[in-house]
């Protein structure tokens, strides 16, 4: 509130230019442009609507309130949005796109406020509702639809009640409610809805339990869709599918839709419009395909340099990571909120925040040099000190026929089904496949946490390695070092930076005093820590900063195989690139192997030489990272390639899966693959006989019953 | 789900023989002779090595065991050194009265510390949760004796508004059972309703925090609706649990209160068989109360399986 009292008192010398510093009455920086254009993805056929908009946030400020203090979490951010158009709200975590969300539909927690500004949902002013108008704003206005499906339903309903509920809201009976939800899960294309209907949540996949959230949602036939990161903890496939959903369902209904997202390129797929969140604060704001191709915001430059886009790898240089870190909470701020991490920042910059300047049409950057944007000079040097290319015939680890089963209860899951695979000195490979598909798995089972079925063979640097990691001497112990996903749970919190790295350097590496030190200063140096975070505690730091913690602890020891279980997953696409970027120096560095596990298709191609796919513990496909990339591929992992959204334009057509991932415990017969599988053969092959894994290319191995010169082929053909 | 219920069935078999192994070595280490504690310290010492020969007690402990468990198998709690008689009678006279004391303690605490979690749950923070939840955790930290005293003084005593000593509670009608019970179940009431009203409290709140919550109010349902509905069917469970297990202590563990107000129950059947070197009725009382305490989390167990679809229905549907 501070700083936006500062925006209309400092007289900053900018011509009052678009929206100018008198933000109150010109809520988009672009006052008064002649009509709206008709939003894309609308079918037309209706006339625009009327000229109010479905969504009206004017000069929003939301704060806090921490241990007495006020923290702004939103600062005077306005948007509109049109009648059945979609906007999307894009921002790393922090960035206050949620409480955005909340704030919308009043569901602050007890220490947020609104401290100013107004919210219109509908003509409606939500912030001055009495408690059963807003009950009714719920019912029937706006809905929702979480990022976590599996928590958002009740878990001792069953879905069809659950769904229901919105019907007999709107007053109908028990009967007519159960009959119009039944409706609406055939809308939402789930198979067997009648049966659907009387399960639990529990007995509900992520997918299905997204869709009956989003049939819920819809019941209604509200004004307002908020999607609040709707397929985050989806697989990509599953993703693909609900996106479709979504997208398709929004062409015949009548509604609009906020759609909050991380990810841009879910974003730019799903929207019309979109806004880019930091800090609280909307930076830039425009038609997607605008604001993604020509961003005239710093930060958004930056956002969009940290991804790796159009295959881009390694050896291609560095990505362009962002320096620095959002502004903490509740931090008094009186220019620019970005000025600290911007590579542009002038003096005017930290004196007086900028508003936003209009672009082009409907286009609005709050940049004072949004016309250099583009032309942000780098942060991270492109030139990647690369490691040697490996060895093409120098294995460091081959599997063969490693087969692990879980028992539980009776019964047995076959997490892994005889894999057999190389990864070779030097080489990062990566593994992709689904969840359920066995990658942590195999990582687990190369730790030697899991122990695999007798038969199976591992070999490290040409002797066998025992599966259990107690049989294993201290060497290979070093030798074998993991990266987890999230930061938080694998490092003991109650240790200091320092004792966390120490520890493998004085235990595995067997070093003390002096050159314990000094390769602690090394190591610290290596991963980009500072010495200063050495008494730190991993609650004090950020995940970024904790994963680099996490890389060191791995390195103490002097590893030769790496295994990285989605390291970057749980952090913003900002710190991601500083970690991948460690990573691949690191290689170069120290001359390790990784073992790179991802579900980010983009990431892994990034950063591997090779890749390996998993589906249902066995493997579908390997061969080099651009092979497997450029085709032809196996139908699975094709119809993967195809369900990433992609910033790139050059959209595929999607290839859809039927039906749900099988469960490991009774995988198919024949191909695993071949119960979703668009390209099965009509011989029937595929139902009865598994196919081998075969080099159909050199160094590319395939597991398909159809020719590879087919598979191109068909693959080549536009469907 | 039968399968689990065979299980949790076995291993409740498996606790009942370690507890009355521990039980029967536990009464052969207490000093004392049992022949010498029933027949006095002026009996003559071959009439006490007579009847210790009658009551066993020199032969192999493990003989003893077997015999004394055999005993039980058929139905046969032993023979009561003090009152030389059999011991079952009493046993489950003693059983039942407790149950009385606990029936009645149970049908106050439920509702009202459901009640009193659950609304201190909704005004977190507040006055009205204050005070529940500080009420009832000094209340549960005044042990028995103390609030017991203080009751038998003011309303038994002073007003003499209820019956004290309670006693027993043999040939008296219902409404003047009643009467006799509600001084010794206000001890009760107080240890219990806070740790209950917590629990309640707790789950409650997590509740409210779900997820499933926020769906909930954000489909507009009214609040009333949505505490009924979705927030008490998921919160209650582990209070339930909690419930069901208390039950156990409050048969079994009343030994302070029953002594109190001289009351006719397990409890105090199993002070005074101690005192009095009893070892039939001391072992068969203590053996009594195990069960009951199995039998207690038993029931939670179950309940807790069948109001939660998670545990009731398995995944594949």
């Amino acid at each position: 509130m501070t700083d936006q009292g500062a925006a209309e008192e400092s007289p900053h010398g900018v011509p009052a230019g678009p929206g100018g510093p008198s933000l109150q009455k010109a809520p988009r920086g672009r006052p008064a442009e002649p009509a709206e254009p008709a939003p894309r993805g609308f079918p037309g056929g209706r006339p625009p609507g009327p000229a109010e908009p479905t969504l009206d946030v004017a000069n929003l400020d939301v704060t806090y309130r921490v241990r007495g203090q006020n923290r702004p979490a939103i600062r005077n951010v306005s948007f509109q949005i049109g009648n059945r158009e979609s906007y999307g709200l894009v921002g790393e975590s922090g960035s206050g796109k949620s409480t955005v969300a909340l704030a919308l539909t009043r569901y602050l927690p007890r220490n947020g406020l609104v401290t100013s500004g107004s919210v219109s949902i509908a003509g409606r002013d939500v912030l001055a509702l009495s408690g059963s108008a807003l009950r009714a704003l719920r019912a029937r206005t706006v809905s929702m639809v979480y990022q976590e499906p599996g928590r958002a339903l009740n878990p001792s309903i069953r879905a069809g009640r659950q769904i229901a509920e919105v019907f007999e809201i709107a007053g109908l009976d028990r009967q007519t409610s159960t009959d119009r939800a039944e409706d609406m899960l055939r809308k939402v294309q789930i198979p067997d809805p009648g049966q659907v209907m009387n399960r639990y949540p529990h007995q509900l996949s992520g997918g299905m339990a997204q869709r009956v959230i989003i049939a819920m949602a819809l019941a209604a036939e509200p004004s307002l869709l908020i999607l609040d990161e709707p397929t985050t903890a989806l697989d990509a496939t599953v993703e693909a599918e609900v996106l479709d959903l979504v997208a398709g369902l929004r062409a015949d209904m009548a509604t609009s839709v906020l759609f909050i997202s991380h990810n841009l390129a879910v974003i730019a797929k799903m929207c019309d419009r979109v806004g880019v969140l930091y800090a609280g604060e909307l930076v830039e704001e425009g038609p997607a395909s605008v604001v993604f191709d020509q961003p005239s915001h710093p930060y958004t430059v930056g956002l969009l340099r940290c991804i790796p886009r159009r295959g881009q790898r390694k050896d291609h240089g560095r990505l362009d990571a962002i320096p620095g870190f959002q502004p903490a909470p509740g931090q008094d701020i009186t220019g620019c909120i970005y000025a600290d991490r911007c590579a542009l920042v002038i003096d005017e910059c930290r004196t007086s925040p900028p508003p936003p300047f209009g672009i082009g049409p409907d286009h609005s950057a709050r940049c004072f040099r949004h016309e250099e944007a583009e032309g942000l000079p780098r942060s991270t040097p492109a030139d990647a000190s690369l490691p040697a290319p490996p060895n093409a015939d120098d294995p460091i680890v081959t599997l063969r026929g490693l087969s692990t089963t879980y028992k539980n209860a009776g019964s047995e899951l076959k997490a892994l089904s005889g894999i057999d695979l190389t990864i070779m000195r030097g080489e990062t490979l990566g593994l992709v496949g689904e969840s359920g598909s066995g990658k942590t798995t195999l990582a687990r089972a190369l730790l030697g946490l899991v122990v695999p079925d007798p038969g199976s063979v591992l070999e490290f640097d040409g002797s066998p390695l025992p599966a259990d990691l107690r049989r294993r001497p201290r060497q290979l112990l070093r030798a074998v070092q993991i990266v987890f996903q999230n930061p938080d749970s694998a490092l003991n919190r109650r240790h200091s930076v320092r004792r966390l790295i120490s520890r493998p350097l004085s235990r595995l590496a067997g070093l003390s005093g002096s050159r314990l030190a000094e390769r602690l200063a090394d190591l610290v140096r290596s991963v980009r820590l500072e010495q200063r975070h050495l008494s730190l505690r991993p609650g004090q730091l950020s995940g970024g900063l904790k994963q680099r913690v996490a890389i060191a602890r791995a390195f103490g020891g002097g590893p030769r195989l790496v295994v990285c279980d989605e390291p970057t997953s749980a952090l913003d696409v900002s710190v991601q690139a500083a970690i991948l970027n460690l990573l691949a120096d690191l290689q170069a560095k120290e001359q390790v192997t990784y073992l790179f596990i991802s579900h980010d298709l983009g990431v892994v191609r990034y950063l591997s030489d090779r890749i390996a796919v998993l589906y249902l513990g066995r493997l579908m496909e390997v061969g080099p990272a651009e092979t497997v990339f450029a085709g032809p591929h196996h139908p699975y992992t094709e119809a993967l390639l195809s369900a990433v959204p992609s910033l790139d334009g050059q959209r595929r057509e999607r290839i859809r899966l039927a039906g749900e991932i099988p469960s490991a415990a009774t995988p198919p017969s024949g191909c695993v693959f071949h119960t979703r599988c668009p390209r099965k053969l009509s011989t029937g092959v595929c139902e009865t006989t598994e196919p081998p894994l075969a080099e159909v290319e050199p160094g590319h191995l395939m597991s398909c019953h159809i020719p590879v010169e087919e598979l191109r082929r068909l693959q080549e053909t536009p469907r | 789900m039968t399968r689990y219920l065979l299980r949790r069935i076995g291993l409740a078999i498996v606790t009942l023989w370690i507890l009355s192994v521990i039980v029967f070595f536990a009464g052969q280490v207490l000093p004392g002779d049992p022949g010498r504690a029933v027949l006095g310290p002026f009996a003559s010492q071959s009439a006490v090595r007579q009847l210790d020969h009658q009551l066993g007690v020199g032969r192999p402990l493990v003989t003893q065991y077997l015999s004394w468990i055999g005993g039980l198998l058929h139905g046969n709690m032993g023979f009561s050194s003090e009152y030389r008689s059999p011991v079952a009678p009493f046993v489950v006279t003693a059983i039942g009265n407790s149950a009385k004391l606990a029936v009645l303690a149970l049908v106050i605490i439920i509702p009202f510390g459901i009640a009193g979690g659950v609304l201190a749950a909704l005004y977190t923070g507040r006055g009205v949760d204050r005070t529940i939840s500080l009420g009832g955790l000094a209340a549960s930290t005044v042990p028995e004796f103390v609030s017991g005293i203080v009751v038998i003084i003011i309303f038994g005593v002073a007003l003499k508004v209820f019956p004290y000593p309670t006693g027993s509670l043999s040939g008296l009608s219902a409404p003047s059972q009643l009467d006799h019970l509600i001084l010794p179940v206000i001890p009760l009431v107080l240890v219990l309703f806070g740790y209950i009203a917590r629990m309640a409290r707790a789950g409650t709140i997590e509740a409210l925090e779900s997820d499933y919550a926020r769906t909930a109010i954000l489909k507009g349902l009214p609040r009333s609706v949505v505490i009924r509905r979705h927030i008490l069917r998921n919160s209650l469970l582990p209070t339930i649990t909690v419930i069901a297990t208390q039950t156990g202590y409050l048969i079994g563990g009343l030994v302070v209160v029953e002594q109190l107000f001289s009351y006719q129950g397990i409890g105090r059947l199993i002070l005074s068989a101690a005192t009095h070197k009893d070892f039939a009725m001391l072992e068969a009382g203590v053996l009594v109360i195990g069960i009951v305490y199995m039998v207690a989390t038993l029931i939670a167990d179950v309940l807790y399986t069948l109001l939660n679809p998670r545990l009731r229905v398995g995944v594949s549907g």
